[in-house]
């Protein structure tokens, strides 16, 4: 459908409703993680390896047990044995086994009944341990005389003689490179590397779990995802998946780090051994920093031939990166999203996964995505200037547009990158004078969108108000949008209908809020519920008449005869069709389970500047730009707080924030003062331009937004401090001495 | 460890729980007061998320003793709407800006913020900033939080 055929007038998408559970959160109402407790509830704390790869020789915990009140003490050893594959690495990342693979790893957990006698209990576990050669950094994890973390972990795909640490090997691409390169007027290499940084959401992983001897376990938790808390805890611990009940918190923030489970095992494992009593784990922000999943590091090779006028000709882009001690670092995304802006001719890709000494590399917001857009968009932006090209004229010229390939494979359906360019070229910000020591930088971000595994269910109540039931974790406002597609859809104010986030119990599987798709995936799947619900109050008024159902349109709330030839009723309002449910048939309900088709990917443009104090180094952001392409803005007020949030982590990924490991390859800032994320004055107010070329595959054209904009900031910042000083930074973080090292470097001093 | 009997107000209530020496005052809310507005983000200080007030001046409660609040004042998140429920225009102008997105900071910033406003009852953009430096947001990158607090600022002014 054509941008202009879906602009049909909705009353209430595109509204600014109050979110649902706003009063909740504002007077301190609302429960999160932490703040569940069950009658008889022991609480648990675990003991983490100081090593960041030590053999595990030997865990006494008599004294512990010896303490009044402890009740329980769980190792590898009340684990079962025999998994395999992504469930032997869950199982391996929750409680080491023979080995320690990183700074933080959990050996052992504890139960007892308070919090301070658990941490009590913990330090007098004795562990014995054999320290091991490690490593943590990408470049020297892949050196072939690396320590070995994992012999035998590489994959089928890893060619012979690889480095021990390669454990996945892989290449993509299409065109004839050579070719390529020879027709460009200018072809440069450059190598960038990003380090890992934490999701850093305030709150940390927290959950109460109750397992008894018949199988039968329930769970409160904060998560991103309730039944992958569910499958992942079963096949650690070898329960039954359906056994296992689990309830979702709210949430306080995830961004892709709580798709996954940490102590969750634990504390079900514990609650066994101690008879079934519910079990409490809350991790302190140094075990999330040290235990709990950051993303990968990269090292990155990348290689672009450009002609004088713009027009790229050919890329390469050969990534390097570390996701842990395990498979699993979003080598895939980051390379299928390196060239995505670009229509290019010729595009070679070629990724290299490697284990390192660091715990294991969960998801963030757009996996991979940042990483590769540093590395691509810097060195686009380092041509472009070299030939003296504007940065938007540059990608316009070589902009993908709907009906083009992508550099990883299928053709784009519609997107609007195009469209997010020229709003940026518009923008007064682009125009905006620039001082001394300032400069601009502009970047492009891409990320796919995902559907997943979806069930929602929706019901109307007596009096017509409904209910709906959905399976995706509420992060930033997906209630309210959710409420405001059912409330359209159904003709009723969006005040009469609630959005539950519902227990494993409730529905068919779900996927995590992940991949942008709470609102795309279970969106879709509660307008098609509502479309069911509503198809069955035409029938239930159409029994009434005594005419056909298909003789019935349903507007504005209310049942009325399609037209004349019908019959003349007056309309029969939800209400009333709903106050008589139980004499026409019982309940009216609709339902979706499935796998949401028509996903719409989503570009952004970013636009930045920055001074930079030439004396220290620190780079201040004056003005920030998030224009980016939501195809439809359900509520645009969270589809700003999205922009805007994603930008901000990205700056802090720019300027400052990165897991430093020391030579003992221990993690030495594991706290929010030395992992430091952007505070308020760190800021400038972030302007946002909601571009919307809307997704024909979804009804209301959404095509979610919650990644794309953590993707340009990286380059978008290393460009305008090369637009400011002169000095290129191709390696992250740019905080204050890398950026003084680097003009003092170009300056020559 | 035998337990200290404390008695503080809270809220405007006085109240009595018995604290282990080592634990904070923010234990001692959530765990003992069942007041889990306070939220735990580090435990060291770092994130404001326990934001409280002590005798009126803001305090991590995660840096303060349970024992500490003996016949001390302390107010919460909880105790910020009115006694009938209304919200203060903080709270309300919270939910309108969309100043919050999973909402786990907004307690600490709401409590951090009538501190501010009661000190500075018209501050600049760069006040709020730099006073609210102390409380992370991961979420919404500030920007709807600073607009919140200025507009809750007008507001309080006209009603004065
Ligand atoms: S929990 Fe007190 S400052 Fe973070
Ligand atoms: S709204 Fe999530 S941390 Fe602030």
């Amino acid at each position: 459908m054509a941008k202009d055929e879906m602009n049909p007038a909705f009353k209430l998408i595109g509204t600014r409703v109050l979110r649902p559970d706003g009063l909740d959160k504002v007077t301190g109402r609302a429960r999160y993680g932490a703040d569940f407790a069950a009658p008889g509830m022991l609480f648990g704390a675990a003991v983490r390896s100081p090593h960041a790869h030590a053999r595990i020789k030997r865990i006494d915990a008599t004294r512990a047990l010896a303490l009044d009140g402890v009740k329980a003490v769980v190792t590898r050893a009340d684990f079962p044995t025999g998994l395999t594959g992504e469930d032997w690495n869950l199982q391996e990342n929750c409680m080491a086994g023979d080995v320690a693979l990183y700074d933080g790893h959990a050996v052992a957990a504890v139960a007892a009944t308070s919090a301070l006698l658990a941490q009590d209990a913990a330090k007098l576990i004795e562990v014995e341990y054999e320290p091991l050669p490690h490593v943590t950094d990408v470049d020297d994890a892949i050196k072939p005389d690396a320590p070995a973390i994992r012999p035998g972990a590489a994959d089928h795909s890893v060619p012979d003689g690889m480095p021990p640490n390669v454990v996945r090997y892989f290449e993509f691409g299409h065109g004839d490179l050579d070719a390529g390169f020879a027709e460009a007027d200018i072809v440069r290499a450059q190598t960038y590397r990003t380090e890992a940084t934490h999701q850093g959401y305030i709150e940390p992983q927290a959950c109460v779990g109750q397992l008894g001897a018949d199988g039968k376990g329930e769970m409160w938790v904060t998560t991103q995802g309730q039944w992958y808390v569910r499958w992942m805890c079963a096949a650690v611990l070898g329960l039954e998946t359906a056994q296992l009940r689990v309830t979702p918190s709210e949430i306080g923030g995830g961004f892709g780090g709580k798709t996954t489970v940490f102590i969750e095992p634990l504390s079900l494992a514990l609650s066994r051994k101690a008879g079934g009593k519910p079990v409490k784990l809350v991790m302190s922000r140094s075990d999330v920093l040290r235990a709990t999943g950051p993303t990968a590091s990269a090292s990155m090779d990348v290689k672009i031939g450009m002609k004088a006028d713009g027009t790229m000709t050919a890329g390469r882009a050969e990534f390097r990166m570390q996701g842990g001690a395990f498979p699993g670092s979003p080598l895939n995304e980051a390379l299928e999203c390196a060239f995505a802006a670009y229509k290019l001719p010729a595009v070679e890709h070629i990724g290299h996964e490697v284990l390192a000494n660091r715990p294991k590399a969960a998801a963030y917001r757009a996996p991979g995505a940042p990483m590769a857009a540093f590395a691509v968009e810097s060195l686009v932006d380092e041509i472009a200037r070299e030939l003296g090209l504007d940065p938007i004229a540059v990608r316009l010229k070589n902009a993908v547009r709907e009906g083009d390939r992508s550099s990883y494979g299928p053709r784009y359906k519609s997107i609007g990158l195009v469209e997010t360019l020229e709003a940026a070229k518009a923008h007064a910000n682009y125009a905006a004078p620039l001082g001394p020591n300032q400069g601009r930088g502009v970047a492009t971000g891409y990320w796919f969108n995902h559907n997943g595994d979806t069930s929602v269910s929706m019901a109307i109540a007596e009096d017509g108000t409904a209910q709906v039931s959905v399976g995706t974790p509420d992060i930033g406002g997906s209630r309210a949008s959710l409420g405001l597609m059912v409330a359209e859809t159904l003709g009723i104010p969006y005040e009469h209908v609630r959005v539950n986030v519902v227990e494993t119990g409730a529905l068919g599987i779900n996927e995590p809020s992940h991949g942008s798709r709470a609102t795309f995936a279970s969106g879709k799947a509660a307008v098609i519920a509502t479309e069911q619900a509503i198809a069955e109050m035409c029938r239930r008024a159409a029994a009434e008449w005594g005419i056909e159902p298909e003789a019935v349109d349903w507007v504005e709330g209310a049942a009325q005869p399609a037209g004349p030839n019908a019959g003349k009723f007056p309309p029969m309002k939800i209400a009333e069709i709903a106050g008589q449910m139980s004499s026409t048939g019982g309940p009216i309900a609709g339902h979706y389970e499935g796998l949401p088709e028509g996903v719409g990917a989503s570009f952004g443009t970013h636009v930045v500047d920055v001074e930079v104090d030439p004396e220290t180094g620190r780079t201040t952001i004056l003005r920030y730009l998030v224009v980016q392409d939501a195809g439809r803005a359900i509520h645009p007020a969270y589809v700003e707080g999205q922009f805007q949030g994603g930008a901000a982590q990205g700056i802090g990924w720019a300027l400052n924030e990165a897991y430093i490991y020391g030579e003992d390859g221990r993690l030495q800032n594991a706290g929010f003062l030395d992992y430091r994320i952007p505070v308020a004055c760190d800021l400038p107010m972030i302007d946002t331009v909601i571009v919307e070329v809307p997704n024909p595959g979804h009804p209301y054209g959404v095509r979610g937004v919650g990644e794309t904009g953590i993707t340009p900031p990286l380059p978008a910042v290393a460009n305008a401090i090369a637009a400011a000083t002169g000095a290129r930074l191709r390696r992250l973080p740019m905080n204050p001495p890398a950026v003084l090292a680097a003009i003092k470097a170009v300056r020559g001093g | 460890m035998s337990k200290i009997h404390v008695t503080a107000t809270v809220n405007g209530d006085s109240v009595e729980f018995l604290a282990d020496p080592r634990e904070t005052l923010l234990d001692a809310l959530r765990d003992h007061l069942g007041l889990i507005g306070s939220k735990e983000g580090c435990g060291t200080g770092d994130c404001g998320a326990c934001s409280v007030l002590l005798d009126g001046r803001l305090v991590s409660a995660c840096l303060v003793l349970g024992v500490e609040a003996e016949g001390h004042e302390i107010e919460t998140i909880e105790g910020m709407a009115g006694p009938d429920g209304t919200l203060h225009p903080l709270q309300r102008k919270f939910i309108e800006h969309a100043a919050l997105q999973c909402g786990f900071c907004t307690p600490g910033f709401l409590v951090a913020s009538k501190a501010l406003l009661a000190k500075t009852p018209d501050p600049t953009e760069e006040e709020v900033r730099y006073w609210l430096a102390g409380n992370l947001c991961r979420c919404t990158g500030y920007d709807k939080i600073i607009r919140a607090v200025m507009d809750a600022a007008a507001e309080m002014r006209g009603a004065a």
